[in-house]
């Protein structure tokens, strides 16, 4: 290598974190799958044949909304904890976090229990059901997917595991569940107040 | 020919190999397990290669069968079982495998890395991949479950709506197709990402962004176009499978939904899809032509420029493959401008290959010959998609053989001629062996001939009327003497495949050995020995021009001075 080296004076290189240019290419791709599902969503607004139309049986999810949108608070304190080597009130934050994100989906269970046992509402029922099924439950899944990370980082936590030195893997997960609640407001945007 | 400088010390694999020691087992669970690029790449290209064999048999079936007027050689549901099968295959489970394959190999070599920044999501794109293709070709087995016998999917590999919808699409084959491409199309979304990570993250010191061999720049490019080309695809089958499953009307018109809308998602994938093939082409050919003239890559900011500009403007021109349904004028004049604007960028990459080879000391060995058919066959099938990107030529030629022309000279003509010069050109580093020169002109003018045979006159029928996709077809229309002459043009593309095939059977054992830079080339994956060891490189190199290995063999006038 001798050659090469020897004439090269020692400069510093740096480069982008892989970890966070991975994720946020994930993100990416997550946003051109959802982009579609909004774009079907909006494209079938009104177009249903026969009812029940959004208007009759959608009930907004306030309650639920504002859980998951103060989940990206607590997991940014959590983070700003963890930078600071404080454990403890990341373990809060973190379950904080946790709790508000499940509390979300239990609600949207909730919701989805009342429209297919009470309104009859279901994936099959018109357009509109096809779509609002397919949008919320596609968010509902990534919702999932990110609740199964935080109960993962939360039991290693409890173990005692999660120290000072993995705030910038906890940080790139967070970019993920930052992105899930970004998504809801879009979701919530166009299922609630634009198609309702 | 090779310089007595390299492989550059260190650079030799420390450990002596102890291949040909090991339990036959016991090679196959390493290779299975394995997280190592090289390996990787190379099961994506020898799987990608299994599947052109078994997409190739498809195609000849199908010549077969047109090559007279009312044969009978393929009933009509086997006929559409044969296309939707070839061009998922070539595409899916051929094209895009064998371009990440190559990826995989040489952007780290390239870049002076060691490994892909995500060595394990690298192989879990790859086993995706691999059960993507098992799923659709399970369905000869199992696409009509209980049923009966077992079929294959029919509806072309662009599935247009409503025929994919549970009535007009009975038993399980469809499934068998949406749940590949979504399988598959997971593992390319994570090799995308992979790519984006590697290139950006883990150059070797000195390796600028604009020193970057334009390979590991195409890539990039390519990456970025898989994510946002290959959502919609996932998209578009998910939605696919909860109209078949869960009964939704996505695409149901007796419930309102659309079959137009799954035309747009489709191809919204679908044309992106196209430039995320041809850029890692066009990325061989950068490599390629350069070294065999003698020259340094003439105009690098532009080629990168209108790279970038390509993939930008292919996100926008997807509806040029819909001028039949009957968009509204400016919808039209939309997509025939931006379709045309891809000529330009094209065009600038086309000048600057030939401006490398003006005035350069053109060495004509396999993998250039490749090339520069690779320029003419490309020019060509980009001059018939600017006729077709013409809103009124595609209303009389759409979904005619003329369009089948168009792209399987650019697919053909331009990517695989790309391809197989790459093959010729890295074989030696992947192997330690050359392929045969002999052997590889045989294969050249085998495959020139079969090629030109085929496609070139295949644009005439097409011109006559000859819809795409049919089974058979009257005599007396004048399209008789063109299917026949397409037909044999196949029968010397398989020669000149299989005298590929045999060049390098035989010269993984008998060729001669390569040594580490047999090409006298300029770019990192020659400074190490040939096959590279496991690590690459057992010194990370460091770079100060886009030519490191020009500056070590040149110490007196090295690049770095003029760039």
């Amino acid at each position: 290598m001798g050659t090469i080296s020897a004439t090269i004076p020692e400069t510093p290189w740096t480069l982008p974190s892989k970890g966070r240019v991975g994720i946020f290419s994930l993100i990416a791709a997550e946003s051109a799958i959802f982009s579609i599902f909004v774009v079907a969503y909006i494209y079938y607004i009104g177009k249903s044949l026969t009812g029940p139309t959004p208007r009759q049986v959608l009930e907004v999810p306030i309650f639920d909304t504002i859980c998951l949108l103060s989940s990206s608070i607590t997991i940014h304190l959590a983070l700003s904890a963890l930078h600071k080597a404080k454990t403890g009130v990341f373990r809060a934050y973190w379950f904080a976090t946790l709790a508000l994100g499940a509390i979300f989906l239990v609600g949207t269970g909730q919701d989805w229990y009342r429209l297919i046992y009470k309104e009859g509402f279901t994936i099959h029922t018109n357009l509109a059901g096809t779509t609002y099924y397919s949008l919320v439950g596609l968010h509902a899944s990534h919702v999932t997917i990110g609740l199964i990370g935080l109960t993962i980082v939360m039991l290693l936590a409890l173990a005692g595991k999660v120290k000072q030195e993995h705030a910038e893997r906890c940080e790139l997960f967070s970019y993920y569940w930052h992105f899930v609640d970004a998504v809801w407001v879009v979701v919530f945007t166009v299922v609630y107040i634009i198609g309702r | 020919m090779a310089s007595d400088s390299l492989p550059l010390p260190g650079s030799i694999a420390l450990t002596p190999s102890q291949e040909g020691s090991k339990a036959w087992l016991e090679t196959v669970h390493e290779w299975v397990i394995t997280v190592d690029h090289k390996r990787l790449g190379l099961m994506y290209i020898g799987y990608a290669l299994l599947f052109l064999v078994i997409g190739g048999t498809e195609a000849t079936l199908m010549r077969i069968q047109l090559a007279h007027p009312q044969a009978t050689f393929l009933s009509p549901q086997v006929f559409n079982r044969m296309f939707t099968m070839h061009g998922t295959t070539m595409i899916f489970f051929v094209a895009m495998p064998i371009v990440f394959g190559f990826g995989n190999y040489l952007v780290p070599l390239m870049i002076g890395a060691r490994d892909m920044a995500f060595p394990r999501l690298n192989a879990f794109s790859f086993w995706m991949t691999v059960f993507g293709g098992l799923l659709l070709y399970f369905s000869f087995v199992g696409g009509d479950g209980l049923y009966g016998a077992g079929s294959a999917p029919d509806v072309g590999w662009f599935a247009y709506a409503p025929l994919t919808a549970t009535a007009f699409s009975r038993g399980h084959s469809t499934d068998y197709w949406a749940l590949a491409l979504l399988v598959s199309g997971i593992g390319s979304i994570g090799a995308g990402v992979n790519f984006i990570a590697t290139i950006l993250s883990m150059r070797c010191q000195g390796m600028a962004l604009g020193k970057m061999p334009l390979l590991a720049w195409m890539n990039l490019v390519m990456a970025f176009l898989v994510l946002f080309a290959l959502g919609p695809l996932t998209a578009a089958q998910i939605m696919l499978m909860i109209d078949r499953y869960l009964g939704g009307h996505f695409f149901d018109t007796q419930a309102g939904g659309s079959a137009v809308i799954w035309m747009h998602f489709f191809w919204i994938f679908g044309h992106p899809e196209v430039y995320v093939l041809v850029i890692p082409a066009f990325a061989f050919v950068s490599e390629i032509i350069p070294v065999f003239s003698r020259k340094a890559m003439f105009g690098y900011p532009a080629m990168v420029a209108a790279t970038v500009g390509i993939a930008f403007v292919s996100l926008s021109v997807w509806a040029h493959h819909m001028f039949t349904v009957g968009m509204p004028s400016y919808g039209n004049a939309f997509f025939v401008l931006t379709t045309m604007v891809v000529g330009i960028p094209t065009g600038i990459k086309i000048f600057n290959w030939l401006g490398t080879m003006w005035g350069g000391k053109i060495r004509f060995a396999v993998p250039m010959m490749f090339c520069i058919a690779f320029l003419f066959q490309f020019l060509i099938a980009g001059l018939t998609g600017i006729m077709l990107a013409t809103a009124p030529f595609d209303w009389q030629l759409s979904a005619s053989y003329f369009v089948v022309a168009h792209f399987h000279y650019v697919i053909v003509g331009g990517i695989l001629f790309a391809l197989f010069g790459a093959f010729y050109y890295w074989f030696p580093k992947m192997t330690g062996r050359m392929l045969d020169e002999t052997l590889g002109k045989w294969h050249f003018w085998l495959f020139l001939i079969g090629f030109h045979l085929t496609f070139d006159f295949m644009h005439v029928p097409g011109l006559l009327g000859m819809p795409r996709r049919i089974y058979t077809y009257e005599p007396g229309r004048g399209w008789d003497i063109w299917n026949l002459i397409c037909t044999i043009g196949v029968f010397f593309q398989i020669a000149g495949v299989l005298v590929f095939v045999f060049n390098m059977i035989r010269s993984y054992y008998r060729g001669t050995p390569a040594g580490s830079d047999p090409w006298d080339a300029w770019t990192l994956e020659w400074s190490t020995s040939s096959p590279p060891p496991a690590y690459n490189f057992a010194k990370v190199p460091v770079v100060r021009s886009r030519r490191p290995l020009w500056d070590l063999k040149h110490p007196e006038d090295p690049d770095w001075k003029y760039e």
